[in-house]
C-alpha cells in the first residue's frame, strides 16, 4: 500500500516549485479546500495567541532555549543517549536516511514482524521509509487519522499537521468507501473517524512493532515525547511490544522544565488550542507497562551542515507548528505539493534545500517561492526569521549558479541582466543613461498610455498586468530644472 | 537638521509625480529638502533576488551619498526597509566591519515618508485636501519589516474632504514581490485577483499605498481589468490641498 513519492529526499530530479504551482493553482477545488481551512486555523490561532499576555516572552523564551540547545547540541546529544540508557532504551545514530531505514527494518526483522504501525512522522517521510520496509517485505500501517487517508488515496502530505489538508470530507468518504469497503457511509465526520477507528484497532491490536516519530527529547531525563489529537499516537507507542522512535538531532531540548514553554508555544501555533488532547512522554521501558523494548534512532541527514551555516541554522529551531504554512499567502494558493518535499510551505521552502543541498535545480527553486511578506516570521513561535533565510539561500542558490554553473551558469539571461543593472546602477552617469534609453526603447510596447505585452521571460508579468509606460521627464529631471544642475537643494 | 530624499530609482524612472509630491508635502512642512544626485538604486532588487555579490557595491554608494545627513527620508517602505534590515546582512557578507559600522550608524536614520511625518515631525494633520473615497493597502515591508503601524491611516484620516473606507483583509500580500512577480507569475496573479476583489468591494475610487512597486501591481491588475478604480501614492495625497485648486 506504500507509494512512490518521488520529491526532494528522494534522491533524483524534483520539478520546479513554478511548474508544480501552476498545476496546483488551476485546480478549484482544491484552492477552496485549502482557502476554507487555511483561514479557519489561522484566525482561531489569532484567538488563541490574542489571550496570551506573555506570548512575545514566550516566543522569545522558545528561541533562546532551541539556539542554546544548538549551540551544545553535542553534549546534549550524548547526555541524551546517556539518560534513554540508564533507563533502559537503545540509541542508534544514523548519519542519513538509508541508515536510519537499515537500522529500523533490521529491528522490525529482528522480531519477524511483518507488519508495523505508525505515528504521524514526517522525520521516516524525509527517509523514505515505507518505501524501504516494503522493500524487505514489511507492511508499514499509518494510523494518524489524516496519514491514513492519504496512504489510502496513494498521495503525499502536504502540510506538516493536517496531511490530507487538501481533501473535503466527500473526497475522505469516497476514499474510504473505496478502498475501506465500506457501503453505506455519510460524510458526517464522527461516521468517517468511526470506519477509520475499526481498521485501525484490529492493525494495533496485531502488530509486534510501532514506529514514532517525536516532538521532544529531554536530555536530562531522556523522556520522549510525542504530540498529538487523536490517541492513535498513544495507542502506536503503547500497545506493540517494541517502540522504535526516529527523531531528527535538533528535536532535543535540555530539562524537564523547558516543557513549560514549548508546551504552551506547540498547541496555540499549531492547532489554536490552549492544550493539545494527548500528550505522550515516556523515559525508557517500564517492566509490565509498555513496550518492554525501546530504540531511540537519531537521525542527522543533513542537519549538521545546516548546523555550520550562521544564518541558516534557526531554522532548527522549528517544532513543526506549521502556523507559517497556514499565514502563507503562496501555501494557501499553491498547496503543499507543489514544493515537491515531505516540507511544504515556507518552513519547508528553508529546511528542504538546506537539508539536501544547494545545487539542485528543483529544491534550489524553493527560496524563490515566497514574495517575501513575512507574515511566516511574525507568526513563528521559535521566532525563525523566515524571510532573512530565504535571502540567504537565494544568495547561495545564485553564487553556486555562478561559481559552479559553469559558462552556462554565467551566460543566464537573468544573470546577464542583473549584472548590467548592477552595473549601470554603478554609475550616476550610465543610470541616467539608461533612464534615457528605456524610454526612447519601450516606444514600441507603450500603446494608449499602458503596456500590454513584455517580450521574453518579463511577460509574467504582463500575461495579467497592464505595466504603466516610463513617463516624459525623470524625477532627477524635474529636479534640476527646479534647482539647476548642482548637489543639493 | 540636514534632509535628504533617497526618491528610490523606481521613483526616480518611473513615478517622478511621487518623488514631487514628497518635496512639496515636506516643504510645506517647513523642511528644506536636499536630493543628492549621486543616488540610484539601494540594491533591494539585487539583494533579494540572490545577486547579493552584485548588490555590496550599490550598498557601498548609498552609505556614501548619504550618511552626512541628519534625516533620509524616502517614499517607499520596501527600499527603506532594505536598508534598515538587510544592509547589515550585506556587510556582512563583503566581511567588511568598516562598512557595518557605517550601515549601523546610517540605518536608523532612514525614515519611510509616512513615519517621518508621524513618528519623528510628531504631525498627522500635513493640511492635505483630497475630496475622494479612498482606501489603504498597507504594504507588507511597512507593515512587518518597519512596523509603521497605523502611521498611514492617521495621516490619511486627517485629509479634509477625503472619504476613507477601510480594506478588508488589508494585511494580505498584494502578491508583488518583486521578481517574485516574474519568476512566479502564476502564484503572484493568484494573490493579486484576491487582493483587486478586496479593493473593489470597498467602493473607493483610489487605492493607495507607501510603496509605487505593490501599487503598479494592484494598479496594473485594476487597468488591465478595466475597473475603473486607480492607484495614487501616499505622497500625492498628502501633497494635495485646496490651495492648488484655486486660479
Amino acid at each position: 500500500m506504500t507509494i512512490e513519492a518521488p520529491d526532494a529526499f528522494s534522491g533524483g530530479k524534483t520539478p520546479h516549485f513554478e511548474e508544480t504551482a501552476r498545476e496546483s493553482l488551476a485546480d478549484s477545488q482544491l484552492r477552496r479546500n485549502l482557502g476554507k481551512a487555511t483561514q479557519t486555523i489561522r484566525r482561531k490561532r489569532a484567538v488563541a495567541v490574542e489571550e496570551m499576555p506573555d506570548w512575545e516572552r514566550l516566543r522569545e523564551a522558545g528561541r533562546a532555549l532551541k539556539s542554546r540547545t544548538l549551540r551544545h547540541l553535542d553534549e546534549y546529544l550524548l547526555r541524551l543517549e546517556e539518560s534513554i540508557t540508564r533507563a533502559g532504551g537503545q540509541v542508534h545514530w544514523a548519519r542519513d536516511g538509508e541508515e536510519a531505514n537499515r537500522i529500523i527494518a533490521g529491528i522490525a526483522r529482528s522480531h519477524g514482524a511483518g507488519e508495523v504501525v505508525k505515528v504521524k512522522s514526517i522525520a521516516t517521510d524525509e527517509t523514505k521509509l515505507n518505501e524501504h520496509l516494503e522493500g524487505e517485505g514489511i507492511e508499514a500501517f499509518e494510523t494518524d487519522l489524516a496519514e491514513l487517508i492519504i496512504q489510502l488515496a496513494g498521495e503525499t502530505s502536504s502540510h506538516i499537521l493536517v496531511p490530507a489538508i487538501h481533501k473535503n470530507r466527500s473526497e475522505i468518504r469516497e476514499l474510504f468507501m473505496q478502498k475501506l469497503g465500506v457501503e453505506d457511509l455519510s460524510d458526517d465526520p464522527p461516521d468517517l473517524a468511526e470506519v477509520a477507528r475499526l481498521y485501525l484497532r484490529e492493525k494495533f491490536l496485531k502488530a509486534k512493532v510501532g514506529i514514532s516519530g517525536a516532538n521532544f527529547a529531554v536530555a536530562e531525563t531522556g523522556t520522549v515525547c510525542v504530540v498529538e489529537s487523536e490517541g492513535n499516537g498513544r495507542m502506536c507507542t503503547t500497545l506493540p511490544p517494541v517502540l522504535v522512535t526516529l527523531m531528527g538531532i535538533e528535536k532535543i531540548i535540555p530539562t524537564w522544565q523547558d516543557y513549560e514553554v514549548f508546551m504552551q508555544l506547540l498547541p496555540r501555533s499549531s492547532t489554536a488550542e490552549r492544550m493539545n488532547p494527548y500528550t505522550t512522554f515516556w523515559t525508557g521501558v517500564s517492566e509490565g507497562d509498555g513496550p518492554q523494548e525501546f530504540h531511540l534512532v537519531l537521525l542527522d541527514n543533513g542537519r549538521t551542515e545546516v548546523l555550520a551555516d550562521e544564518i541558516g541554522r534557526q531554522t532548527l529551531n522549528c517544532i513543526r507548528c506549521s502556523a507559517c504554512l497556514n499565514v502563507c499567502p503562496v501555501y494557501e494558493r499553491t498547496g503543499g505539493h507543489a514544493y515537491n518535499s515531505v516540507y511544504p510551505g515556507p518552513i519547508g521552502a528553508i529546511l528542504t534545500p538546506q537539508l539536501v543541498g544547494i545545487g539542485k535545480s528543483g529544491s534550489d527553486s524553493l527560496p524563490y517561492a515566497s514574495s517575501l511578506c513575512g507574515a511566516c516570521y511574525e507568526v513563528c513561535p521559535v521566532k525563525i526569521n523566515i524571510p532573512e533565510v530565504l535571502i540567504h539561500l537565494r544568495g547561495k542558490v545564485v553564487r553556486h549558479k555562478q561559481d559552479k554553473g559553469g559558462l552556462k551558469g554565467k551566460l543566464d539571461p537573468e544573470n546577464v541582466a542583473m549584472q548590467a543593472m548592477a552595473k549601470t546602477f554603478s554609475e550616476r552617469r550610465l543610470y541616467e543613461g539608461a533612464q534615457k534609453a528605456a524610454r526612447i526603447g519601450q516606444w514600441p510596447l507603450a500603446r494608449s498610455g499602458a503596456i500590454h505585452r513584455l517580450p521574453g521571460r518579463l511577460a509574467g508579468w504582463t500575461d495579467a498586468r497592464d505595466l504603466k509606460p516610463i513617463p516624459e521627464q525623470t524625477f532627477r529631471e524635474w529636479w534640476r530644472s527646479q534647482n539647476g544642475s548642482g548637489e543639493g537643494a | 537638521m540636514r534632509v535628504a530624499l533617497f526618491v528610490t530609482c523606481f521613483n526616480d524612472t518611473l513615478f517622478p509625480e511621487t518623488g514631487r509630491a514628497t518635496v512639496e508635502l515636506l516643504e510645506r512642512l517647513g523642511i528644506e529638502v536636499e536630493f543628492p544626485l549621486e543616488q540610484t538604486c539601494c540594491g533591494q532588487m539585487h539583494f533579494n533576488t540572490g545577486y547579493q555579490r552584485e548588490a555590496i557595491p550599490l550598498v557601498r554608494r548609498f552609505v556614501e551619498v548619504f550618511e552626512d545627513y541628519d534625516a533620509v527620508v524616502a517614499p517607499s517602505g520596501s527600499c527603506v526597509g532594505m536598508v534598515r534590515e538587510l544592509y547589515p546582512l550585506a556587510a556582512d557578507l563583503a566581511n567588511d566591519k568598516r562598512l557595518a559600522a557605517r550601515v549601523e550608524e546610517l540605518a536608523p536614520k532612514v525614515f519611510e515618508l509616512s513615519e517621518f511625518l508621524v513618528g519623528k515631525l510628531e504631525v498627522t494633520d500635513v493640511g492635505a485636501y483630497y475630496p475622494h473615497r479612498v482606501t489603504y493597502h498597507p504594504t507588507c515591508h511597512s507593515l512587518r519589516m518597519l512596523k509603521v503601524g497605523d502611521a498611514p491611516v492617521k495621516l490619511l484620516k486627517a485629509v479634509r474632504g477625503i472619504d476613507f473606507v477601510e480594506l478588508p483583509e488589508a494585511r494580505e500580500c498584494c502578491g508583488f514581490g518583486g521578481t517574485f512577480a516574474v519568476k512566479n507569475a502564476d502564484t503572484s496573479i493568484a494573490m493579486l485577483g484576491d487582493k483587486l476583489r478586496h479593493v473593489l468591494d470597498t467602493e473607493a475610487e483610489i487605492c493607495t499605498a507607501g510603496d509605487n512597486s505593490c501599487l503598479m501591481h494592484i494598479g496594473g491588475g485594476l487597468k488591465r481589468q478595466r475597473a475603473g478604480l486607480r492607484t495614487v501614492h501616499l505622497a500625492e495625497i498628502l501633497a494635495n490641498t485646496e490651495e492648488k485648486i484655486k486660479p
